[in-house]
């Protein structure tokens, strides 16, 4: 009835959505998760030397913050994926040629590894052994018995297996109540004799993950003691300690995908750890945390769950990072590589998180900077049902191999990249990575082929691709601000990745989000923000209490307590009272909602406000998000504090004053706009100098990405490097921003 | 008479040309609102039906009221055709009455709420959402009473009334409404979380409008249906034969001694048009069971099982209703006259699935589905716990997914979009549970090529006296097999009590009482069998066996010997071969028993109930037959 390609492209669709809804589902903020704590071998303020690190699927980045000469110096290397660590060490050492200084000057290094990622979406994990409480081994079997799509989704889905095989899954006599009470004592003897079997079934990692384990984790931590007498060498998670919160499915997923990474990233982190060790001495690593924070190699090793955004969380970081120092503190971020984009949302100069994350078909809740993965790229492909005769871009790419037609390696599928090709935005006499030459004349025989179908031109059918793609873009941006409450026209939206550039003035014009910005070196941006991120350390604690049974003594007291703690743990990392910044996050809800949101303060604030400035501020945020607030009584869930080191000054070097940016212009081209063709110029953004207006239609490139600017609006080049992309005559939109 | 729209400005939408793409972004644009619905619905209801288990369906229509988007939708041409009334700026609607919107819902704890969309004087949408509230009155809790014989029994009944005038919400309507039910906080918040989705899509449709001006708007959401018409038109032409096909299933019982009731229907295709007659269906029961299908919303489901297969990203909607024609007798168990019970339709609701599977997939055998989890059944537990505060659960079950062409059925999951369980822990730290087991059972899923889903097995443990309800099915008849495939397994509950003893409680019922330490054992069934179980790859058998998914023994049913847990090839190809030559040639569909007589015989050894007795109909219900 239905050809295996439509079966595949369903397929991707109900996976789309099912990944759409849980991001939907998902309470607001960020949850209660013992901050991994690292210690740095000595302090961090002897030495300004920071090394960032992004390793990305073609290059990796480098990008090195030196604060006593107040230079920065980047390096680009190509990956090595068999082994990433030996695409870091080279470009170690070319950076160091560069910039003119040995391995062991360098104290930190920062780094955002998609190492974690990659083992889920490529299913290279480990062989996971599960122990679950009696009654419960089909925990991850039923899951929540969610079947993705609509009526009749069911006819076409096929589930994956679970990471944790049902044969390699026992379960223990044991049983904890609601309320933490031992109900059945656990059975050692049975226990232990069960895992001696299982750890003659070849498993490389083992979960234990218990019925209530979240409320009373004793029988656990004995299974897990048990565990490491019976199976020395096998790395042990717990579920309560991963995610100490109700709901099994849930917990046991992520404590199971916690283990399943684990052995890969132990090995990577640790083999990275000692190399680096080894050549540059006394140096600490810290890996970027899905939310955005820092992790020690030995937390990461430990819980790598919480590394699963690590890489997008860089570009985040990074984004923020670039815009503060331009002057922008509300952004959208905008992310666009070959197979997806990612978005975020950044308010106030932090970016929004979330307590879930997803990978492929994997959520865990594990906290997260709220990354919105779109899966359409400059690879994705168009196509036109024979049916219907709609266009449709994506969700399939073409990937790197073959890669878009224009690429001339043997693609035939039109993409996005071919589209922006044929319409002369990327032009072909540009060079991608350098070396990859652009070809034409195949992008347009790819676009032909839907044209045809479409009735249309092939200029047309190009434009009606980004027209499309742009489209489902706009849908993320929606999700994590209109959604979110936020109006996208209070903020920017920034550009980065391959293509985040080409498509950035479009997409800015679509949610009326201005400027747009394009970053200096947009494909080093991740790595700008591993080196950038500030050290920080969290405390928190569930705590499940109706506002009207607790007093503004006994929360104020749980929190200052949360403070110390978080607040010591950063001070023995070299940060010191005095550098700190504390911010406290009260979870809280409607007695009887499932869902809770985050309200953040000031220790002052608190202080002055109290428990009633908690509600009402709670009232309003509801209000804002859902249109209407309830007279419900408030219930708490969980306290939190936050404590971050201070904020790296901006060393990066100022631009040289421009005047004109006649002297950048490469040769006259043309671009197709709006259903006709039109004259524009090709700008070397290496040669603009700050203060340069170029206005639009216009195609800026550079080393690995390429800008361009729509007519009607002109790009403002500002004394840090940034493109800022107004329309023209935009200063009343300035206004409006600066309010 | 149709309801008269108060328009302040009567300029006619002229249809304009929409350049196609434009046309897939107010597609995409459409699309995102209403997920966009969802997620305002789930984060902020309270009752775990909604917030939890997403027993709640929007839509956004045109200002006809054709569905453009959505699922469960396709209601509000009936409701315009039949409201007698204005229909103004500001108003919104709220009704739980089946009776009263053609069967747009289909029990009275389906709150609909509907809000026509104007812009700049003109209607130009509709937004519409209903939800499963936990309770809506009546005479039991939960108000899906077993027993109700006039829908008067089944809770407090709202035709559609205006609870938003002018933006202004009608308190006092909505406290009447609300001083009716058990559980009125939960009610309350579903209602606003409603509303908050509806408000949302509102902004979304003037958002569009905005964008591409109004007319371009209108005119894309009449070339979307259009766009569906042709998709649909091309496929019916595929898949549905001139040549007249028949299928009937049955829902057991009635929860009062009676049954099997059989839903029948017929499928031939007369030029372009599709027929669906239902004429052989049984007259309307006595007791609740009786399900007021819409024809409108039967047309969608056909849609959405057939479109979404072509163009799985299309926007399925209400363009191609007149190419397909639902006919059915008034007075038939499909459509009951008022005051007829209708609180317990989920059976006949979810049968219905089977019974169209059954019928399309006669025209291709090969994307023929099994019968699968064709219901929700339901599990109410209520009562005043030690504290003396009320409580009150409605929780739906899940089982196997039938064995399908694409491959086995998942294992207890759900056959409705969206639906997800409840946290067993969740439920521990809110009711006074301990849900001892939470497993698929094993063997229960019918054996085939591909293996149908194996069926929940549920252990509550009771922690206080109280009463629980039951809503099930397939207790009596299986979820049949096709192609070869074999049936799954039965439905049961068993209820072990603290004192000692053991009950077996039948698959509808209301107020059991129960005592602490009371332990129920909630058995769905599960999916049937999707082809020849003797041609599936024995190690396959293997594995299900080493996951605890099919035993030594079950193992069997496809012919496969297991030893020392390994397979025993020689024994299973002579199994495999005596099992062929003895069964012959396959059957398309395998409903586990030859008549309903040697069923009824069966059925007391077989299940330990007697077998039902034959409904009898009252004579003014003679209209269906």
């Amino acid at each position: 009835m239905s050809g295996t390609e439509d079966l595949i492209r369903t397929y991707e669709a109900r996976l789309a959505e099912i990944e759409a809804r849980l991001a939907r589902m998902e309470g607001a903020g960020p949850v209660a998760v013992p901050a991994p704590v690292s210690r740095a071998s000595r302090s961090r303020a002897a030495t300004g030397l920071r090394l960032g690190v992004d390793v990305g699927g073609t290059f990796t980045d480098l990008l090195l913050l030196d604060e006593a000469r107040g230079r920065v110096v980047t390096a680009k290397v190509p990956s090595t994926p068999e082994d990433s660590s030996v695409g870091v060490l080279n470009g170690i050492e070319k950076i160091c040629r560069e910039a003119g200084i040995t391995p062991g000057d360098i104290a930190e290094v920062m780094h955002g590894t998609t190492v974690a990622t990659n083992t889920v979406l490529t299913s290279s994990g480990a062989v996971v052994g599960l122990v679950t409480t009696k009654g419960y081994k089909d925990t991850l079997q039923i899951a929540r018995s969610y079947v993705p799509g609509g009526l009749g989704g069911w006819v076409i889905w096929n589930k994956s297996l679970p990471l944790a095989p049902l044969e390699l899954t026992i379960e223990a006599e044991e049983r904890m109540a609601a309320d933490g009470t031992v109900l059945t004592a656990l059975n050692e003897a049975a226990i232990r004799a069960e895992l001696k079997t299982l750890s003659g079934k070849g498993i490389e990692a083992l979960t234990i993950s218990l019925f209530n384990g979240y409320v009373n984790p004793a029988h656990e931590l004995r299974i897990a003691e048990i565990a490491r007498e019976v199976m020395p060498h096998i790395p042990v998670s717990t579920g309560a300690a991963i995610m100490p919160e109700m709901y099994e499915y849930e917990r046991t997923e992520t404590c199971v995908v916690n283990s399943y990474v684990r052995p890969v990233v132990s090995k990577y982190v640790g083999s990275l750890q000692s190399e680096l060790t080894r050549r540059m001495g006394d140096m600490n690593l810290q890996i970027l945390r899905s939310d955005g924070g820092l992790s020690s190699a030995a937390a990461a090793m430990e819980t790598p769950v919480n590394l699963l955004m690590s890489g997008p969380a860089g570009g985040v970081s990074g984004a923020k990072w670039i815009a503060k120092n331009a002057g922008f503190g509300n952004l959208l971020t905008f992310d666009m590589g070959g197979t997806s984009t990612d978005v975020a949302l950044i308010e106030g100069g932090e970016a929004r998180t979330r307590r879930e994350t997803r990978v492929g078909d994997v959520t865990v809740r594990a906290p997260s900077i709220d990354v919105r993965t779109v899966g359409a790229g400059g690879g994705s492909i168009a196509y036109v049902p024979d049916l219907t005769k709609a266009l449709r871009v994506g969700p399939q790419s073409a990937g790197a191999v073959p890669g878009p037609a224009a690429y001339g390696a043997g693609g035939e599928a039109p993409t996005v990249t071919d589209a922006n090709v044929v319409l002369g935005y990327l032009p072909s006499d540009a060079r991608l990575g350098g070396d990859m030459a652009i070809r034409r004349d195949l992008a347009e025989t790819a676009v032909g082929t839907i044209a045809g179908p479409l009735g249309k031109s092939v200029e047309d059918a190009a434009e009606g691709v980004v027209a499309i793609v742009n489209e489902n873009m706009c849908g993320a941006l929606r999700l994590v601000s209109v959604e979110q409450g936020y109006d996208p026209r209070d903020f920017a939206l920034i550009g980065f990745g391959g293509a985040g550039p080409l498509h950035a003035n479009a997409l800015a014009k679509l949610i009326n989000a201005w400027p747009a910005i394009i970053p200096p070196g947009p494909g080093v941006l991740c790595a700008y923000g591993d080196a950038t991120t500030r050290l920080r350390n969290e405390a928190s604690q569930t705590f499940v209490r109706r506002v009207a049974e607790t007093s503004d003594a006994e929360i104020g007291r749980m929190l200052s307590e949360l403070e110390a703690a978080a607040s010591g743990d950063l001070e023995s990392e070299g940060v010191g009272r005095a550098e700190q910044e504390a911010l406290y996050q009260i979870d809280i809800r409607y007695h009887g909602q499932g869902m809770k949101l985050t309200i953040d303060m000031s220790p002052a604030e608190f202080r002055t406000d109290g428990l009633a400035g908690i509600t009402r501020r709670f009232d309003d945020e509801h209000e804002k998000l859902f249109t209407f607030a309830l007279d419900a009584e408030h219930e708490l869930v969980g306290l939190r504090a936050v404590v971050q080191g201070g904020e790296k000054p901006f060393i990066g070097g100022e631009l040289a004053q421009g005047g004109t940016p006649a002297a950048a212009v490469i040769h006259d081209t043309k671009l197709y706009v709006d259903g006709a063709w039109a004259p524009a110029k090709i700008y070397d953004r290496a040669k603009l100098g700050a203060g340069d207006v170029i206005a639009g239609p216009a195609v800026v490139t550079e080393m690995d990405s390429t800008t361009l600017i729509l007519p009607g609006h002109e790009g403002i080049v500002d004394k840090v490097g940034n493109i800022l992309i107004w329309p023209q005559g935009h200063e009343a939109l300035t206004a409006r921003k600066a309010r | 008479m149709p309801a008269k729209v108060i328009e302040a400005n009567p300029k006619p939408f002229p249809r304009v040309k929409v350049d196609p793409i434009t046309l897939d972004i107010v597609e995409n644009a459409l699309r995102n609102a209403r997920a966009e619905m969802d997620a305002v619905l789930f984060r902020t209801a309270m009752s775990p039906g909604i917030r939890e288990q997403h027993d709640a369906f929007p839509m956004i229509a045109n200002q006809e009221g054709k569905m453009v988007v959505g699922q469960f939708g396709s209601f509000l041409y009936g409701f315009m055709q039949g409201y007698e009334g204005e229909i103004e700026d500001g108003d919104i609607f709220l009704s739980n009455d089946p009776y009263s919107v053609g069967g747009a819902i289909s029990h009275l704890n389906d709150w609909l709420m509907m809000m026509p969309i104007f812009h700049e004087g003109r209607l130009v949408s509709w937004a519409a959402m209903f939800g499963h509230m936990t309770d809506v009155g009546g005479k039991v809790p939960g108000s899906l009473p077993t027993d109700a014989k006039m829908i008067y029994e089944e809770g407090l009944i709202v035709p559609p009334t205006k609870v938003y005038r002018g933006g202004e919400l009608q308190d006092e309507i909505l406290n009447i409404i609300l001083a009716n039910c058990r559980m009125p906080e939960w009610n309350k918040s579903d209602f606003f979380a409603i509303i908050a989705a509806l408000r949302l899509a509102e902004r979304r449709v003037r958002e569009n409008i905005e964008r591409f001006g109004v007319d371009t708007y209108i005119s894309a959401m009449w070339d979307m249906l259009d766009r569906n018409r042709t998709a649909m038109g091309a496929i019916i032409q595929m898949i549905v034969p001139e040549k007249v096909s028949t299928f009937e299933d049955w829902i057991d019982d009635d929860g009062m001694g009676n049954g099997p009731y059989k839903i029948a229907c017929s499928l031939h295709r007369e030029g372009e048009v599709a027929i669906f007659d239902f004429a052989g269906s049984d007259p309307q029961s006595l007791s609740s069971i009786n399900f007021l299908l819409n024809e409108e919303m039967f047309k969608m489901f056909v849609g959405a099982f057939t479109i979404s297969l072509f163009d799985p990203q299309i926007l399925f909607n209400d363009g191609f209703y007149d190419l397909v024609d639902v006919r059915i007798p008034a007075g038939c168990i499909l459509k009951p006259q008022k005051p007829a019970a209708l609180s317990c339709r989920t059976h006949m609701l979810g049968r219905i699935f089977d019974l169209m599977g059954g019928l399309l997939g006669q025209g291709a055998p090969d994307a023929l589905n099994a019968a699968g989890f064709s219901d929700s059944p339901h599990f109410m537990y209520s009562g005043y716990d030690k504290a003396g505060e009320w409580y009150q659960l409605y929780q739906i079950g899940f089982g196997g997914i039938p064995g399908r062409p694409v491959g086995d059925g998942p294992d207890g999951h759900s056959l409705w979009p969206a639906f997800t369980n409840v946290p067993n822990e969740f439920l521990e730290a809110y009711f006074p549970l301990r849900i001892r087991v939470y497993e698929t059972i094993i063997d229960s899923g019918g054996a085939g090529l591909h293996r149908g889903g194996n069926g929940i097995s549920i252990g509550y443990e009771f922690l206080e006296p109280g009463e629980i309800s039951v809503h099930d099915d397939r207790w009596l008849t299986y979820p049949w097999g096709v192609n070869g495939g074999e049936p799954g397994m039965r439905s049961t509950k068993r209820l072990v009590r603290a004192a000692g003893g053991e009950e077996n409680i039948p698959s509808k019922c209301d107020r059991v009482s129960v005592q602490p330490g009371d332990i129920l054992y909630f058995n769905t069934w599960g999916g049937g069998g999707w082809g020849d179980p003797l041609q599936r790859p024995a190690e396959k058998v293997l594995s299900d066996v080493e996951r605890g998914l099919v035993t030594v023994e079950g193992a069997k049913r496809y012919g496969v010997v297991i030893a020392s847990g390994k397979v025993d090839q020689p024994a299973t190809e002579k199994l495999r071969a005596q099992m062929a030559k003895k069964r012959g040639e396959t059957k398309l569909f395998d409903r586990g028993f030859e008549s309903l007589d040697e069923l009824m015989r069966r059925a007391k050894a077989e299940t330990g109930f007697e077998p039902p007795k034959p409904p009898v109909f009252k004579q003014f219900m003679k209209a269906a037959e």
